[in-house]
């Protein structure tokens, strides 16, 4: 079998996050990969496919690659590139493509990257025997060059250390990024999450049509959302009556909101034409067990209560606990008592052990204090295998992580399962008592996070046009 | 709430309860929508069924199929079956109504197309 080197280029983002991804993804779509380099924390990977089908089907999903590359030449100078492609040239590479209309992508990684530069080396390319016309916005074929300068934007060399070139045979799944933006959706709730991480959580839990995928700690369904486009269908339950009835107090300033009357998950998922996928939600303490015994889910996703931005509770019955009347309200309003996070931990592990496949995933993100964070502290469980464990930084002190775990064996008496993780009323002293250090890095992060994306944007319009 | 929604659920963490299964429905307003059919998912998840119980909800709330009690066992290849499985399951929903606990009678109320299991403290095992 004829196998072709390719080069995915990524964005240099959750890099954590990223050889995860892109296992699970070719593990759902059955698609072996051969490395050609062991994957790194460098931008890129080099890879071997069995077809370029196979590299679409592959990226199309990934939200942490920008596009994929069929490679031309892989050199560790601009030289010799330029003389590896000549001597391709002559042989007939460009053969096919010659009379295409086309355009060269530049890329100039952890160095300035101002348009004078950028045609300087589109320039440098003239040898090359088009015959084609210059089409930015709707090339028959793109081509990439990547000068490669490091990972330490302090210390970046005269020269590139590594330079490619190639023809792009697909983007990736990164415009669903943006088509699932937050600022867009009709419904959301304070602590939606980002569609790029929800996007992740679905590639990580290998979410793959007709799945039956299930968050216990649903909010405003951000999870379920990224699960249904990638063909899951989505079930999920939520203590909070008013926030699955879209009745919580507006989070955003309502203008075009003011008929918040059809605001509900299911809502979100009309928006995103993925309704077809939708199950239901239900108003139901995850602490309790309501679904039938036998019950099987294939992937849980969960982004449990931190106790930070919302409370974390649960139905109790400690005698000292007033009963919630709300005047007027149409439901019930029980009494909650705290429900602490190892708990909540505790809990979805035992219960994932009963009501998840076999080899299914779980994931979910716990919150972690940066200086005390110790792998140890991790929940485990004798039905499952840690299989990642990505922080995402969040200030300089917290950060959260995303666990992923796979079901290793069904459930048995003799099952155990530990979490040690610094309760959540410790992190939550602890995010205040550095509160002000903390407002300090935030707005700073904020600033830093502002114009990462402006820059990303630029970057990802420079990719996209079309 | 949609009829596999109701398959999936039970009343077993009220006190006292050993199974609550299946909770009775009443179905006062119920709405059909049209739902893409996914042949993938409807075999996936016909074997995650307790079959009687669909097959005799879909009567419960006045939905009349020619589905009987017993599951046909060569159904993976025959859309129409399958079709008809993805119409109860996926296309019928219960908008308002109420989910009863077999054992207790407690109900559960089911409010635009949403089910409230929550409990009060005292009815918690
Ligand atoms: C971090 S939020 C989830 C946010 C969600 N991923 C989203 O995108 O909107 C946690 C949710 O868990 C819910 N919750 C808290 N305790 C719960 C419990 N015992 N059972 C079920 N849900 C609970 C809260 O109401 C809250 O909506």
């Amino acid at each position: 079998m004829k196998r072709f080197q390719y080069l995915l280029w990524f964005a240099h983002e959750h890099v954590s996050f990223r050889l995860h991804e892109i296992e699970a993804i070719a593990s759902v779509l059955k698609i072996p990969i051969k490395w050609i380099e062991p994957p790194s924390d460098k931008p890129w990977y080099l890879v071997e496919l069995p077809s370029e089908e196979a590299v679409q089907k592959l990226s199309a999903r990934s939200v942490t690659m920008r596009r994929a590359i069929h490679l031309w030449a892989d050199e560790p100078t601009v030289p010799r590139l330029h003389a590896s492609l000549k001597e391709k040239c002559l042989n007939g590479l460009l053969e096919p493509y010659k009379l295409k209309s086309f355009k060269v992508d530049v890329d100039l990684f952890c160095n300035s990257q101002t348009q004078e530069e950028k045609l300087e080396r589109i320039e440098s390319f003239s040898y090359m025997p088009f015959q084609g016309h210059v089409d930015l916005k709707n090339p028959d074929v793109t081509f990439q060059y990547i000068e490669y300068y490091g990972l330490d934007p302090k210390i970046v060399p005269a020269n590139p250390t590594r330079t490619f070139f190639g023809r792009v045979v697909s983007e990736s799944g990164r415009p669903l990024i943006h088509e699932l933006s937050l600022k867009k959706r009709t419904f959301i709730g304070n602590t939606s999450m980002d569609p790029q991480l929800s996007l992740l959580m679905a590639n990580l839990g290998k979410v793959s049509n007709g799945d039956l995928v299930l968050d216990p700690f649903v909010g405003s369904g951000s999870l379920l959302v990224a699960a249904a486009k990638f063909g899951g269908h989505v079930i999920g339950t939520d203590i909070d009556f008013l926030m699955l009835h879209g009745r919580t107090r507006p989070t955003r300033k309502q203008t075009r909101h003011i008929a918040r009357k059809d605001e509900s998950i299911e809502a979100n998922m009309v928006q995103y034409s993925c309704v077809d996928k939708y199950i239901d939600v239900i108003v139901a303490d995850s602490a309790l067990p309501f679904w039938r015994s036998d019950v099987e889910f294939d992937c849980i996703l969960a982004d449990p209560p931190y106790g930070i931005r919302e409370p974390t509770e649960r139905i109790g019955s400690k005698e000292s606990l007033p009963i919630i009347k709300k005047e007027g309200s149409p439901v019930h309003f029980p009494s909650k008592i705290e429900y602490g996070l190892n708990e909540i931990i505790k809990d979805l592990m035992w219960f994932s052990s009963k009501h998840l496949k076999l080899h299914g995933r779980l994931l979910f993100w716990v919150p972690v204090f940066r200086q005390d964070y110790n792998d140890a502290q991790m929940a485990r469980h004798s039905c499952f295998k840690l299989i990642g464990n990505c922080e995402q930084v969040l200030t300089t002190f917290t950060a959260r992580r995303l666990l992923v775990y796979e079901k290793i064996k069904m459930p048995q008496d003799t099952d155990e399962c530990s979490s040690a993780i610094p309760a959540a009323s410790t992190f939550r002293e602890k995010y205040f008592t550095h509160g002000d250090e903390n407002r300090l890095t935030r707005k700073q992060k904020k600033a830093e996070a502002a114009k990462n994306k402006e820059i990303w944007f630029a970057k990802l319009n420079n990719v996209n046009v079309k | 709430m949609k009829l596999l929604t109701h398959n999936l659920l039970s009343s077993k963490s009220l006190k006292g309860v050993k199974v609550g299964y299946p909770l009775r429905i009443v179905a006062k307003d119920v709405k059909i929508s049209e739902c893409e059919f996914n042949k993938e998912f409807v075999k996936k998840i016909i074997p995650k069924l307790d079959w009687k119980v669909f097959v005799n909800a879909a009567v419960e709330i006045g939905q009349t199929s020619d589905l009987s009690d017993e599951l046909i066992e060569d159904y993976e290849d025959d859309d129409d079956y399958l079709k008809k499985v993805h119409h109860l399951l996926m296309e019928v929903e219960i908008i308002n109504g109420e989910l009863i606990c077999p054992e207790t009678d407690r109900v559960f109320p089911i409010s635009a197309g949403i089910p409230n299991l929550l409990l009060n403290e005292n009815e918690v095992s």
